[in-house]
């Protein structure tokens, strides 16, 4: 079984309803620890990558994830627009060309976008960001090659909600949430919610 | 939430529609991407000073554009940062042949994001440095954080650059010159109230009627340390206390004091303020050559104030007394 490029687009799509449904919840969340603005801005850039989805939905997989990547940076914002337009860029050269893709050519994608988030961010694990919820999802679907694709990406979902959850009781290093220092701690973060958002859209959708 | 709006989506649209109706005779405002820039760019042979930031800091930046200090500002969302092809467009409109000075306040998606803008510039063959201002002395732990933020210091930075820039000077010197206000500048600032984000719809914090926040950013962030409401004799000299052990400012030292509000504090309380800072700064044998009293750094409708040394020499002096034209600050011209 692989992952059809329609159900990409179908990925697209759904992380954009589940950042418009969880809007509120992750602007809450910042505005504990941040600048209150990571719903707003992730809708807004998401919303304009949907609205640009019908004019590469008939072009390859790379393509489209590019164009999500260059949208989100020129529409969001902030940090969470480097970053997410960062990792888009970065899932979008790695599967440049295909129609589809395997599940090691997935996992090579998230892996080449994890690193792209880092080199931009320069975060590490446990720094209370994105990549506490990235890192386990990759080292999940790296665990499941060979395995069944559904069970891999529901498995990375999964791993992503622990990360997510892990940051609660972290001190945030980077980013604005660093500034509250010890403060940060009990709060979970936005950005690494978000990033389950991402994860957990793309085990319902992919195909 | 109670604000002089039509639609919080449109807040920064139809602010930048009103400078522009309103300063046409010293900037030109473009939209999509969103920029300001000086009516009478570019100017060849000149370098060409540029900044950004999310807005609800107003006059910063784009109050700022004009003879003598920017040449471009870019406008984000409110408390956002603006996006690379901003500050791409705007550095293209000021480049003058002499390259263009990025000045950045260090918060990671300003970083970023004229990182980025930087990088596309260079890539169509425009010289550009970038300097990174970072006085924010609330921020202790620079290891664990993501550095010192940069606030005050960066209105007088942008004025003094900019002066720089109009005698002509390389862009090596410019960035110098900005670079030197920075290290040579410290702030502190304070909040008595939270502020909301238009889109947000609410307070970005909560704080109680009898507290006061130290350490704040220009954010709408919370700051380090939530305490009792003092006196404003007990809070500039906590405030004051801080800025002028960091660098240190020693006995003898000339200065430039800016006293800022953040928005939503009158200029009654500022100069009550600035008279608590004078008499502090004499005890400890400093003494304010040049000041600037009023709210040019704010965050939205924000109680409170933040206080900004920045220590003088010839050049600096000279360079903050040069001619300067925009909206937010003028004299000389």
């Amino acid at each position: 079984m692989t992952i059809s490029r329609d159900s990409i687009v179908d990925w697209i799509k759904a992380f954009a309803v589940a950042i418009e449904a969880n809007k509120d919840y992750l602007t809450d969340l910042d505005s504990a620890i941040g600048d209150a603005d990571h719903g707003a801005n992730m809708h807004r850039g998401m919303q304009a990558a949907v609205g640009k989805l019908p004019t590469v939905a008939d072009k390859d997989i790379g393509t489209i994830l590019k164009t999500v990547g260059m949208t989100l940076v020129a529409t969001v914002g902030g940090a969470s627009g480097p970053l997410y337009g960062t990792l888009f860029m970065q899932l979008g050269t790695s599967t440049a060309g295909k129609m589809e893709l395997s599940l090691s050519d997935w996992t090579a994608a998230v892996e080449a976008a994890l690193g792209g988030v880092v080199a931009r961010g320069k975060a590490a694990v446990g720094e209370k960001t994105m990549v506490d919820a990235l890192t386990p999802a990759l080292e999940a679907l790296k665990a499941a090659a060979g395995g069944d694709i559904l069970a891999a990406l529901k498995a990375s979902a999964a791993a992503a909600a622990a990360g997510r959850d892990s940051t609660i009781p972290l001190v945030a290093r980077k980013g604005r949430a660093s500034y509250v220092g010890e403060r940060s701690a009990g709060h979970q973060d936005p950005g690494a919610t978000s990033s389950h958002l991402l994860l957990q859209t793309a085990a319902d959708t992919l195909r | 939430m109670k604000k002089l709006i039509n639609k919080a989506e449109d807040v920064v649209p139809e602010a930048l529609a009103g400078m522009a109706a309103a300063h046409a005779d010293m900037i030109k405002v473009f939209t999509n991407p969103n920029y300001i820039v000086r009516a009478d760019g570019p100017i060849q042979g000149k370098v060409g000073v540029i900044s950004g930031g999310g807005s609800g800091h107003e006059p910063m930046h784009g109050g700022f554009v004009g003879m003598g200090m920017l040449d471009a500002a870019c406008p984000g969302a409110v408390f956002t940062s603006p996006t690379p092809d901003q500050m791409l467009e705007a550095t293209k409109a000021v480049n003058g042949g002499a390259g263009v000075l990025h000045i950045v306040k260090n918060y990671t998606g300003d970083v970023m994001n004229f990182e980025m803008a930087a990088d596309l510039a260079k890539a169509e063959g425009i010289e550009v440095a970038a300097v990174v201002t970072n006085d924010d002395v609330a921020v202790k732990d620079s290891l664990y954080t993501a550095g010192r933020r940069g606030v005050g210091v960066t209105v007088i930075a942008e004025k003094m650059t900019g002066a720089a820039a109009e005698q002509r000077r390389s862009l090596k010197d410019v960035a110098a010159v900005c670079q030197k206000v920075n290290d040579l500048g410290r702030t502190m600032g304070m909040a008595l109230t939270s502020c909301t984000v238009p889109h947000a719809g609410k307070p970005t914090f909560d704080l109680p009627e009898d507290e006061m926040e130290i350490g704040i950013g220009i954010h709408g962030e919370p700051g380090r340390k939530r305490m009792k409401l003092a006196s404003a004799h007990e809070i500039v000299e906590m405030m004051a206390a801080a800025v002028v052990e960091d660098l240190p400012y020693k006995s003898g030292d000339e200065v430039l004091a800016f006293v800022n509000g953040m928005g939503g504090t009158p200029l009654i309380e500022l100069y009550l303020i600035y008279n608590e800072l004078e008499n502090y700064l004499k005890g400890k044998g400093i003494k304010i050559t040049r000041r600037l009293i009023g709210s040019y750094i704010t965050s939205l409708e924000m109680a409170g104030c933040s206080l900004t040394l920045v220590k003088l020499d010839d050049e600096l002096t000279k360079l903050w007394d040069a001619p300067v034209k925009t909206p937010g600050l003028r004299w000389g011209a």
